[in-house]
């Protein structure tokens, strides 16, 4: 396809391959420092292992679908698990939204790059690195790590087999290495949103997605350190007889559950937040209207980050935790439906008296937020010390947790792939097949995530190879809806794929939206905006009031459409 | 009234009887489903469990109404507010509206606050769990649960225990204040009773659906327990943290039964000889030695313990 663009001979001169150019594919494999290239490569390889993660879970509720543990060994089934939470989140869910960091912060901001090019492309290449260490572990003697995501001590430092190279220890290189990458992120998205705005663009002219992706990094710079600190503590117990967590050596495993906790909650955080930020970029465009109460959906980022960083011990309310500290976080947790709720009733109203295009972005966003809100209510019932007695660490908290992470952040991730696909490909998706995704998607989430709940009120455990046979109907249901996900995937992929290679061109703005990434010419070029800065002059999200966004902007959507 | 104010906006008398319909027909729906989650749950054999459901029940009704009233707002922009096909137009330009957005962040405030004071008054009622103490692993652990029984560190009177809860890879061990062993935990009905949770190797969740309690073992800690069993049956007691390899055969059952019932099978059990408890991941992995070891590593499982009293798994259960 690439032949058949016309391109400046110039570009063969230009530090970094162009869209256009010959054998540009090829900047694809390479150290490239090219924001938009970098954020491909970090969308491809997450959505592989997004096939990988799903494969997994396949393997699981094959297992689960009947009552004994009788497809894999319950070892192998706890190695699944481990690593199906493992790959979804470190190599799916933390990399898609990097890759969304790295398209969208440099044009909607009208910067030409990241502050740091090579910080950025160092960033993302640790990602292959680790994501192959984590792959490795599949294959060393006694399999990779099995005991949770969570990788609690003392079962984590057990090492039944006693080599030194084992799949716990591959594990916890995997997830260090991991927020190595995140911090390095962090450090550049941070940075370019801070100090490369288009002149005119105050912090309330800024996009959401970029307050959503500020205020999601600033946890990733607070709380990814203690992760990280937690993690080498657990590999100096593993592997070198230190006693930071063994009780016998005067440690205390509990130690471990803050450290883990204090980032890995905020971290749905990281992951939600920028999907809050999708979520209210595309309900403007796909109703029409401004969005409903701008400036306090902004600030109530804020709000989310800061209570984020006070929420962790709900986490361990049954962990031998005492009554006042279990108050003091339950009256925490609660708070965050404060600034959350703001951003829901925000979304309601900037529906209302819109008018709305049912496009595939938007099939998602609906389905995500309606999603969001059942999630929202079950998290409110879990934070409530004496019911998450009860429901804490049975499948309702499973079931709670994928309405949130698949059920609202991935189909958040899948509407923005779809709205931003013609701006950064250049071509159309087919929207048939896109609605046919969202359809299967939806049907096969709320019959595989709805019935844990219901399993877990009735008391199953999470984690479990093998269970008791009443509650065989809500796991034989959850398998048929993980099926059917599977399944969900065929025309998502056949989509994408064949809509690049020979889908219908795309205009510079398909969508009739306000925005200055669609001010750019589909897909931008290397340098955006280059010298030729826009003068932001009015707010982000302007439907219906009639006003330019930016200085002189027929010149800018005339050149768009000439490129 | 001053002539240059704006004329008021009249409130259509429809959009209100409309509103106030929907919003009854909401509270209606909601209270049907608060009524209706208890059916969600096990049976209630504990003084916990019907304040958690009732806890539950109240959130499921206010959830819900949040819930279908977000939906309704959602099914109706989607009913008479779409744009029609090639209509390119904007919707009307509402930024915003100063106080439906201070509404909705008060009043979520105000539930979420009401709920949480609620809940603490809930969890200070139940007061389950008591103060630990730190050791330095499993067989200290045991010595200190022993000391506590011995020197008569006795609870009041009208409490029945310490029966100390030791959870092993993969086994569940009682042992009562007479030195009695059980592989399944008998209670007797309406009085509290009193544990020391002991793990000897890893975490482990001491977890009763029935009861609506779960309290994690720690290596490293004996945790002082209560709780008050209220029914009499058969309920399952399963290890809710995960603690490695047999993970999921980790269960037991907890019997409740009468004053007199538990007196007499305490006596009778205590005449009874040692014997090992049938365990399932014993089984396993020693079916799995058999097929040649094959699978991921694991620790083999700890030696079952020798108990009085067996834990029979083929037992019908409640809940």
């Amino acid at each position: 396809m690439a032949t058949s663009v016309p391109f400046d001979p110039r570009v063969l001169k230009a530090p970094h391959p162009v869209p256009g150019a010959p054998d540009n594919w090829k900047r694809f494999f390479s150290f490239n420092t090219d924001a938009k290239v970098i954020g491909i490569q970090y969308m491809a390889v997450a959505l592989l292992f997004l096939l990988v993660g799903g494969l997994l879970a396949m393997i699981m509720r094959g297992e689960l679908i009947t009552p004994p543990a009788d497809l894999v060994d319950p070892t192998v089934y706890n190695g699944l698990y481990t690593m199906h939470g493992t790959v979804m989140l470190f190599l799916f869910l933390f990399p898609i939204l990097n890759g969304f960091n790295n398209l969208l912060i440099p044009p909607m901001i009208g910067a030409p790059d990241m502050a740091f090019p090579r910080l950025n492309a160092l960033a993302f290449w640790l990602f292959p690195l680790f994501g192959i260490i984590l792959m490795a572990s599949f294959f060393v003697p006694g399999g990779p790590s099995g005991s949770g995501w969570w990788a609690y001590p003392p079962v984590s430092t057990q090492n039944p087999l006693g080599h030194f190279i084992n799949g716990q220890f591959l594990w916890i290189l995997a997830v260090a290495l991991s927020g190595v990458s995140s911090i390095l992120g962090a450090i550049n998205f941070i940075t370019t949103i801070l100090r490369m705005r288009a002149p005119g663009m105050g912090y309330f002219r800024l996009p959401i997605f970029c307050w959503t992706a500020l205020a999601a990094q600033t946890i990733q710079l607070i709380g990814l350190p203690v992760l990280t600190g937690g993690a080498v503590m657990l590999l100096f117990d593993l592997s070198f007889g230190t006693s930071f967590f063994r009780p016998e050596g005067g440690g205390d495993p509990m130690l471990y559950q803050h450290f883990f906790w204090f980032y890995s909650h905020p971290a749905v955080y990281v992951m939600v937040l920028p999907v809050f930020g999708i979520f209210s970029e595309l309900f403007p465009v796909y109703a029409r209207k401004p969005l409903f109460g701008y400036k306090v959906v902004a600030i109530a980022s804020f709000g989310i980050t800061f209570l984020s960083l006070i929420v962790w011990v709900h986490h361990m309310f049954y962990s031998g935790t005492p009554q006042w500290m279990r108050n003091l976080f339950m009256v925490t947790t609660m708070l965050i439906a404060v600034p959350t709720g703001i951003k829901v009733f925000a979304w309601l109203g900037t529906l209302w008296r819109g008018r709305i295009r049912l496009s595939t972005p938007m099939l998602f966003c609906l389905g995500g937020l309606f999603n969001f809100i059942f999630a929202g209510i079950t998290g409110i019932m879990l934070a409530t010390v004496p019911v998450d007695i009860h429901v804490g660490n049975t499948y309702f908290v499973v079931g709670h947790f994928h309405y949130v992470i698949f059920c609202t952040i991935t189909f958040g991730v899948f509407a923005g792939i779809y709205h931003w696909f013609p701006k950064f490909t250049g071509r159309m998706y087919y929207e048939g097949l896109g609605k046919l995704h969202f359809v299967l998607t939806f049907i096969g989430s709320t019959l595989n995530f709805l019935p844990m709940h219901w399993a877990g009120l009735m008391g199953m455990p999470r984690r479990v190879a093998s269970y008791d046979p009443e509650f065989a109907l809500a796991n034989v249901l959850a398998s048929l809806g993980a099926f059917l996900l599977g399944v969900a995937t065929i025309p998502f992929i056949l989509n994408i794929v064949s809509s690049w290679a020979r889908g219908p061109k795309a205009g510079p703005n398909p969508w009739s939206a306000i925005g200055l990434e669609w001010l750019l010419p589909s897909p931008p070029p290397a340098e955006n905006f280059e010298d030729d800065v826009p003068t932001v002059i009015s707010g982000p999200y302007g439907y219906g009031l009639g006003q330019p966004l930016v200085e002189h902007q027929e010149r800018y959507v005339a050149r768009a459409k000439e490129a | 009234m001053t002539p240059s104010a704006p004329p008021a906006r009249r409130f259509p008398i429809a959009a209100l009887v409309l509103i106030a319909a929907a919003l009854a027909a909401d509270g209606a729906v909601s209270l049907w489903m608060a009524r209706t989650s208890h059916h969600w749950l096990p049976v209630q054999a504990s003084a916990a469990a019907p304040y958690v459901d009732d806890l539950f029940a109240l959130e499921t009704g206010i959830g819900s109404f949040i819930f279908l009233g977000c939906f309704a707002v959602m099914l109706w922009t989607l009913l008479f507010n779409r744009a029609p096909k090639y209509d390119m137009e904007d919707g009307d330009p509402i930024e915003g509206n100063l106080k439906l957005e201070i509404t909705w962040t008060i009043i979520p405030l105000v539930i979420v606050m009401l709920i949480a004071i609620h809940a603490i008054r809930v969890s200070n009622t139940l007061a389950t769990i008591g103060p630990k103490e730190r050791v330095l692993g499993g067989e200290q652990a045991l010595q200190v649960a022993e000391g506590a029984t011995a020197t008569g560190a006795a609870p009041a009177a009208a409490d029945y225990g310490p029966i100390e809860v030791i959870a092993r890879q993969w086994s569940w061990e009682f042992v009562y204040p007479d030195g009695t062993r059980s592989g399944e935990l008998h209670l007797p009905v309406d009085r509290r009773v009193r544990f020391k949770l002991i793990s000897m190797d890893v975490l482990h969740g001491f977890y009763v659906p029935a009861f609506r309690l779960k309290q994690d073992l720690i290596p490293g800690s004996v945790i002082d327990y209560s709780l008050v069993p209220t029914r009499e049956g058969r309920y399952r007691l399963r290890d809710s943290m995960f603690s490695g390899g047999y993970f999921s055969t980790n269960q037991t059952d907890v019997v409740v039964e009468s004053a007199g019932t538990f007196e007499r099978w305490l006596a009778d059990a205590a005449r009874a000889p040692l014997q090992e408890s049938p365990n399932a991941a014993l089984q396993l992995w020693q079916a799995r030695l058999a097929k040649g070891d094959k699978g991921w590593a694991t620790v083999p499982p700890a030696p079952p313990p020798l108990v009085n009293v067996i834990h029979d798994p083929t037992a019908p259960h409640e809940g």
